[in-house]
């Protein structure tokens, strides 16, 4: 089957896959990183509040997304998010939610679980001694996370944060589920509109493979580069 | 060091109320008493020395003094401020109270001149310009200007903790807490940091310090607390403390820890 490969097939495709598809992808998981590094720095600092109703609901969410398929997650949102929307502004009829919102909520809710353990692993990795000294100075408990401990906390975890967006980054291509087009969406629908299916999934692992490699190696030299001397 | 201790003192000891009064404090971890009824003050202008084997309930005492560690019975008061009580501002509290760490604590992601400015700016909400200004008069004070660019992991372990003096010094506190600040350095970095600490005696701040450093306390405290298991032992002036010890249990502190 290799031998009818047909390169012009990938480039005459090129505009329409990166144009939309990548553009799609990256906006997708930037926005889904960003909410769900906010949402997941919001859901660690609730488990480590001490206040026990705080910290069990937060464990509890965070427990419930990583026990869920990703694809369950999507579906359910995509289908269930507009009649809770019209329950809770006392609509009459289900409100309209995009598929893409739809998908960015999904992704940012999803993803904060795992950010967040990210998040409180490196919380609990600065010593009492800082926020105690914090403390010391005057500083009240938001003063102490905001100015000094996650501050240390974010360059000790930047590595595993980035780590998970490019798993993020694999993930979105899930929201074929609800036919919209990212990347790899629409790679595949150029795949079948040609028939070629062998160049277009080659090409689309190669360019999945060349961006998460490269953004691996973009972490190793971050993490050379934050390391904080002690 | 000043050449003339006398013209140097500011604020003499009967000025007001003490600085520090500490009643019948009690603690417990659990069912486990670390503090049993402790009671003692510290007058402004004056340097108490805390001793005592390890264990005995020292640090824990004074991290009561600014509330880092709860208490459960008695009451302290910093300034005509009780500590244990619903109604008081805790931050503003500590951020008249000077505290200086065994292990220096300072903030390793900022330089040292930022370690010096951020509380001063964030708490006390001073200017930039009036922050540095004054980071830099104190960080001479110590002896660090050349280094006021650098970051902690860049200093020795002296330095360091003389910059977590400097840094607590930059809240203009009222009172000073030492808790065993020499007693993670190496040993030719003790004397840099005891410098400094005798020169702010001497210059009249008010100095509660938890240290083995009796010679620390030979040469500038008034009072010496002798605690053991959670109890003040003894709390007499420095020359009774070494000279005639009345319990037997700082007698044979004293003769360990000066045995050598």
């Amino acid at each position: 089957m290799f031998g009818h490969f047909d390169l012009s097939v990938i480039v005459d495709a090129l505009p329409y896959l990166f144009a939309e598809g990548m553009v799609f992808t990256l906006t997708l998981t930037a926005l889904a990183a960003s909410g769900g590094i906010v949402l997941g720095t919001g859901l660690a600092l609730l488990r480590l509040s001490g206040v026990p109703g705080l910290t069990h609901a937060a464990k509890f969410y965070v427990e419930l997304m990583r026990a869920l398929p990703l694809v369950l997650v999507i579906f359910w949102f995509y289908f269930l998010v507009p009649y809770l929307g019209a329950w809770a502004i006392g609509a009459a009829t289900p409100i309209q939610v995009g598929a893409f919102a739809s998908a960015l909520v999904t992704f940012t809710l999803f993803e904060a679980a795992y950010f967040s353990e990210i998040v409180r692993a490196g919380i609990q990795s600065i010593p009492k001694g800082q926020s105690a000294a914090a403390r010391a100075l005057g500083m009240s408990y938001a003063q102490t996370m905001r100015l000094v401990v996650l501050p240390q906390a974010f360059r000790n975890m930047l590595p595993l944060l980035l780590t998970q967006t490019i798993v993020l980054f694999q993930d979105t291509s899930l929201v074929y589920v609800l036919s919209l087009t990212d990347f790899l969406g629409a790679a595949s629908k150029v795949a079948q509109r040609d028939g070629r299916l062998v160049e277009m999934y080659l090409f689309a692992a190669l360019v999945y493979f060349a961006v998460c490699f490269a953004a691996s190696l973009l972490v190793r030299r971050l993490q050379a580069r934050t390391a904080i001397v002690r | 060091m000043t050449s003339d201790p006398g013209t140097s003192a500011p604020q003499p000891a009967a000025a007001g109320g003490p600085m520090i009064a500490i009643e019948a404090v009690s603690k417990w971890y659990g069912e486990v008493r670390v503090l049993s009824g402790c009671s003692t003050a510290v007058t402004r202008g004056e340097v108490v020395v805390v001793c005592g084997p390890s264990g005995s309930g020292k640090s824990t005492l004074l991290k009561c003094v600014n509330a880092l560690e709860p208490f459960q019975e008695g009451q302290i008061t910093v300034d005509g401020t009780r500590v244990r009580d619903r109604a008081t501002n805790l931050p503003r509290l500590r951020a008249r109270v000077g505290m200086v760490f065994q292990h220096f604590e300072l903030f390793p992601h900022l330089s040292v001149i930022d370690n010096l400015t951020l509380a001063p700016r964030k708490v006390l909400g001073r200017s930039r310009e009036a922050a540095v200004r004054r980071g830099l008069d104190l960080l001479a004070r110590v002896g660090l200007s050349a280094h006021a660019q650098k970051h902690p992991g860049q200093l020795s372990g002296g330095q360091q903790q003389r910059v977590a003096i400097a840094r607590a010094l930059a809240m203009d506190p009222v009172v000073m807490l030492f808790d065993e600040p020499t007693s993670a350095l190496d040993p030719e970095m003790v004397g840099e940091v005891l410098d400094v600490m005798v020169e702010l005696a001497r210059d009249g701040m008010t100095m509660m310090v938890v240290t083995h450093e009796m010679g620390f306390a030979r040469k500038v405290a008034d009072r010496v607390v002798f605690m053991d298991r959670g109890e003040i032992v003894e709390d007499v002036p420095k020359d009774t403390f070494f000279d005639r010890p009345r319990s037997e249990r700082a007698q044979q502190f004293l003769s360990k820890i000066l045995a050598h």
